[in-house]
């Protein structure tokens, strides 16, 4: 198995994980930089947009060694980790890893929700960027939170025919926050108050999903708002409740979880030896947040807290700009009955909702009926279920990812030699 | 061919990829979003569009279970999907999706 060592290992090439690299890079650290995906950015960026080109080339220029297209499969010894890469398993040591796995999409299961032509929003626009063209496309985009609002205002720009966008919060939360956003200059504000506007599609506030139609694809919608219900003809649903936290890798690496996320001191550190945190995995907060994160991580992994301690004003403001976000687009209760005793909870194992309920617990709930037991390990049905019945879901165990078997031989025979 | 497209085989018919576009997106504009069947023989197509949810797993030149949103598309690549078999299976009954035990 191939050897790769380094001062700082960085796992995720998104805003976090990419000023991490250049911050540490910078000061003359050898920086290792791996990600799942082809390109760099992360799934805000994906590639060298004009706001990610900048740390793209200062990262070149600090000689950060980049692994595309690989995965951490799992830890083998302090300081050790097994990744798979498009070349075969490489053994990855480094005296610090810093994480910045972000985030995924959150999915609420509801009639119909597994139709194909129903995509995350954020997924909907990766898969753009990936060349799945939109023009002319009906798409209505529904769910939580302000990624609908720049993601729908992304797809017009790109051709795409955006029929109105459903938010579930209430209509006052969101007056409110647009207001505050008046002391928060950022992109959230220009998605909310300019584009937006300027566009013109229907924002329905108060307003979430029930029930998707189709053959074997989505032909409609129905939504609703309390009150009444109204069917909408689309090819496509783009819809995502908000954000949740990657905390998988961490959890297997022994660093403390609580309420989905992992925790830190002020400078990223998770409690155990060697190990960083940073950006969306900490706490949902934007790439702001997450810029801010990483440079204070990738500074303090250098040993350099006396410049990371400089950027701690801004992160005290970046967190009371999440706490603001997660407050106004907290999901209401009416959601957690939109799954219908047969709507499918757990993708993978095709479980019911009426088999999930009926255990006491999520364990008891894998065991009993495999839900969250997939190729996904639970991390689209374990949150959704967390969030219909209150359960804590457990992260999954190694493999983190999934890995071909010679590749886990490859772990076996380091743990045999080591 | 022109610059901008890549030739490829989706389920053995020659197809034009976008340059830029990943396996999942070529599949996806060659026969639209229903690009598998679950378990059940329910029709599924991608969710999340970045390696999370497993749902765009394609058999990518004969390795099954790829997750075909993070692979780009290369010239003469084969993509071979799992559709469900017309007519499709429809089954939402928790009798039919009960797991015989191991």
């Amino acid at each position: 198995m191939t050897d790769h060592a380094a001062d700082i290992l960085v796992v995720g090439a998104g805003p976090a994980g990419m000023s991490a690299a250049v911050r540490a890079a910078e000061l003359g650290r050898s920086v290792i930089l791996l990600d799942e995906n082809p390109a760099p950015g992360g799934q805000i960026w994906r590639g060298p947009t004009d706001e990610a080109r900048p740390w793209i080339e200062r990262a070149n220029a600090a000689g950060v060694r980049t692994l595309p297209s690989s995965s951490l499969v799992q830890p083998l010894s302090r300081g050790a980790h097994l990744a798979s890469t498009p070349t075969g398993p490489v053994r990855l040591a480094a005296n610090v890893t810093i994480l910045a796995t972000g985030s995924r999409e959150l999915f609420l299961p509801f009639p119909g929700w597994d139709l194909p032509g129903i995509f995350g929003v954020g997924a909907l626009q990766a898969l753009a960027k990936s060349g799945y063209d939109l023009a002319g496309k009906n798409i209505l985009v529904a769910g939580s939170g302000p990624l609908l609002l720049a993601v729908s205002a992304w797809l017009r720009e790109h051709g795409a025919n955006v029929l109105a966008i459903a938010e579930q919060a209430d209509p006052a939360q969101i007056r409110r926050f647009a207001l505050s956003m008046v002391r928060w200059p950022s992109k959230i504000r220009q998605a909310l108050a300019l584009k937006f506007a300027l566009l013109g599609i229907p924002y329905w506030t108060g307003s979430w999903p029930v029930r998707a139609e189709g053959d074997t694809r989505l032909r409609s919608v129905v939504l609703a708002d309390g009150l009444r219900e109204m069917k909408v003809q689309c090819d496509i649903l783009a819809c995502g409740f908000g954000l949740v936290p990657e905390t998988h890798l961490a959890s297997a690496l022994g660093c403390p979880v609580s309420a989905g996320v992992v925790q830190t001191d002020e400078f990223g550190k998770t409690g155990v030896e060697g190990v960083y945190a940073a950006g969306e995995l900490t706490g949902i907060g934007g790439h702001e947040k997450s810029l801010v994160q990483g440079q204070i991580a990738g500074l303090a992994a250098a040993g350099r807290e006396d410049l990371a301690r400089e950027l701690l004003p801004s992160l005290a403001k970046a967190k009371v700009f999440a706490e603001r976000l997660a407050e106004t687009f907290r999901l209401r209760r009416e959601l957690r009955a939109l799954p219908a005793h047969d709507t499918i909870v757990c993708r993978c194992e095709d479980v019911v909702w009426s088999r999930v309920k009926a255990n006491a617990s999520w364990r008891e709930a894998k065991i009993q009926t495999r839900c969250g037991m997939g190729p996904c390990q639970g991390r689209i049905c374990g949150p959704a279920v967390s969030f219909l019945t209150g359960w804590e879901v457990a992260d999954a165990r190694p493999p983190i990812s999934p890995a071909s078997v010679s590749t886990l031989l490859a772990s076996t025979e380091e743990m045999e030699t080591s | 061919m022109p610059d901008d497209r890549v030739p490829i085989l989706v389920d053995g018919q020659p197809f034009e990829a976008p340059r830029d576009a990943s396996a999942a997106v070529a599949a996806m504009l060659a026969l639209g979003p229903d690009l598998r069947a679950s378990v059940t023989g329910r029709p599924r197509g991608p969710l999340c569009g970045m390696g999370v949810c497993h749902e765009c797993r394609l058999t990518i030149d004969g390795v099954p279970h790829q997750r075909s949103c993070l692979i780009p598309v290369k010239p003469g690549m084969s993509i071979e999907t799992n559709r469900p078999q017309p007519p499709a299976t429809v089954q939402t009954d928790p009798a039919t999706t009960e797991v015989p035990p191991p």
